[in-house]
């Protein structure tokens, strides 16, 4: 099975953003986030799937309301995000694997092979590009915030803000993913190159490179080999497997201290 | 001198507990001003409603255009947090508009060395950390340092030195300093004016005229072990 040029690019700039944002989930303790947020996109991609919408635009529209809610029940109540996002995403879950057809259920959860049109591989490459500017754009802000709040507020920053812009942005890589990783395994590819990368660096400068590159390999070298396979499951489970291989081989051999 | 900070009639509660209420006080510009009180008598709290991180009624009057620069009590850092404590100076420096000349020179103010700030926040002893977060503060030229118990986590010799520290920065920079404390011997030794607060103003004002061991008994409920260094300071 040969794999489109496009798709192979596309997955390189989406895994350089997941692997970028992913190092501030893991820092803002929001591992839980990233996983929750593919299963949010569930009844999204169901309905999408049953109305014969592209059921990435139902994806996105579920994880946007998702984010929203969640920036805002953590707003305005006392509740942490990890309970908020909890109860947000068993309820996703249930719904989504009620209402999607059970045909697409595989594909909805763990990914597959598509073929891109022009207009969707340059509206998604925008998009990841977005999210690494972002990303790169903002980091100092992001450090300080998650460091302590209050630091934020004595240096210009709005936290509020910051925040929900982080959560959109991350919502957004989340619906990126779903195109080749599916709802169950987008989380993993947010957090998995973030840990291996968090447990070699010493410096933050070192952690985002390491987590942008060991996304960018795992992902490449996943879907070779996944092309030479013949797997309903799509790409995906092999992505992960190799990104948690090379956070194994870290921990193994442990270059920290 | 002119006033730096006017609070009028401030409160804060949460939900139906009232935390603090109808405090008011005035710093004058240069001075040092010590809170005291027991623990949950919401100093802390009182210093984020001045960095306006907390919401709350009645007022809070800085004078126009003053930077602050603020020192929390202690952090729940993970210990392997991949920031350099380089990398978290910079981070202000970069959201302040400045580059890493700033940040070099705020190392050197708090006698941290450039080696030790290029070591994970989470590697460094409790007394390098605490002068990381006084050079965070320092960035930008503040006109007035809160600090939120400087010496919590730090060793006994280091307690000293970060005295010594806060004292060399405010005669250096003209500095207006408001600091959070326990040791009350410090409080004597430092501070112009003293703060006794538990949930409301229990005494204001020189604390060679206010801290009476009555006052302090008063003020945590039990009678305070406390003695000065020197009587004829002044």
């Amino acid at each position: 099975m040969n794999i489109d040029i496009n798709y192979l690019i596309l997955s390189t700039i989406i895994a350089a953003a997941a692997g970028l944002i992913g190092c501030f989930a893991l820092m803002k303790k929001m591992t839980l986030a990233s996983d929750a947020f593919g299963h949010i996109a569930l009844p999204g991609l169901g309905l999408a799937i049953l109305f014969g919408i592209n059921p990435l635009v139902g994806g996105a529209a579920a994880l946007l309301i998702g984010a929203v809610l969640i920036w805002l029940v953590e707003n305005k109540t006392k509740i942490s995000s990890e309970a908020i996002i909890g109860v947000i995403f068993s309820a996703s879950l249930a719904i989504g694997s009620l209402i999607t057809p059970e045909e697409h259920l595989i594909e909805a959860l763990f990914g597959g092979f598509q073929k891109i049109d022009s207009a969707e591989f340059a509206i998604a490459a925008l998009i990841s590009l977005g999210v690494i500017a972002f990303i790169l754009k903002n980091k100092e802000k992001l450090v300080i915030s998650l460091i302590s709040q209050d630091l934020a507020a004595t240096s210009n920053i709005d936290v509020k803000k910051l925040n929900l812009y982080f959560i959109l942005f991350f919502g957004l890589t989340v619906i990126l993913g779903l195109r080749y990783s599916g709802a169950l395994l987008m989380g993993s590819l947010v957090i998995v190159p973030a840990a291996a990368a968090k447990y070699i660096s010493r410096s933050l400068k070192t952690m985002l490179s390491a987590a942008a590159a060991i996304s960018v390999v795992s992902t490449f070298s996943g879907l070779l080999v996944a092309s030479k396979m013949d797997l309903s499951a799509g790409p995906g489970p092999i992505i992960v497997i190799i990104a948690s291989l090379i956070f194994f081989a870290g921990l193994i051999l442990k270059p920290k201290n | 001198m002119a006033d730096i900070l006017e609070v009028n009639n401030l409160s804060i509660s949460f939900g139906r507990i009232k935390i603090l209420s109808g405090l008011s006080f005035s710093v004058k510009e240069g001075s040092s001003l010590a809170v005291i009180g027991p623990n949950g008598a919401g100093k802390t709290l009182l210093f984020k409603a001045l960095i306006g991180a907390e919401a709350h009624s009645g007022e809070v009057k800085w004078k126009p255009g003053v930077k602050i620069g603020y020192i929390p009590q202690k952090l729940d850092l993970e210990r392997d947090l991949p920031v350099t404590a380089f990398e978290l100076l910079y981070s202000k420096a970069k959201t302040m508009g400045l580059g890493s000349k700033e940040v070099e020179e705020a190392i050197e103010l708090v006698d941290l060395s450039l080696a030790d700030s290029k070591q994970p926040v989470g590697n460094l002893s409790g007394g390098q950390f605490q002068r990381t977060l006084i050079a965070f503060a320092l960035i930008g030229d503040p006109d007035v340092l809160l600090f939120d118990e400087p010496t919590a986590g730090v060793d006994a010799p280091g307690q000293n030195k970060i005295y010594e520290l806060i004292n060399r920065l405010k005669k250096e920079k003209n500095l207006t300093v408001l600091l959070i404390s326990h040791d009350l011997t410090l409080v004597y030794e430092y501070a112009d004016e003293v703060l006794c607060l538990n949930r409301e103003k229990m005494c204001f004002g020189e604390p060679r005229k206010v801290l009476e061991p009555k006052a302090l008994e008063e003020l945590y409920g039990s009678p305070q072990k406390y003695y000065i260094h020197d009587e004829h300071r002044h």
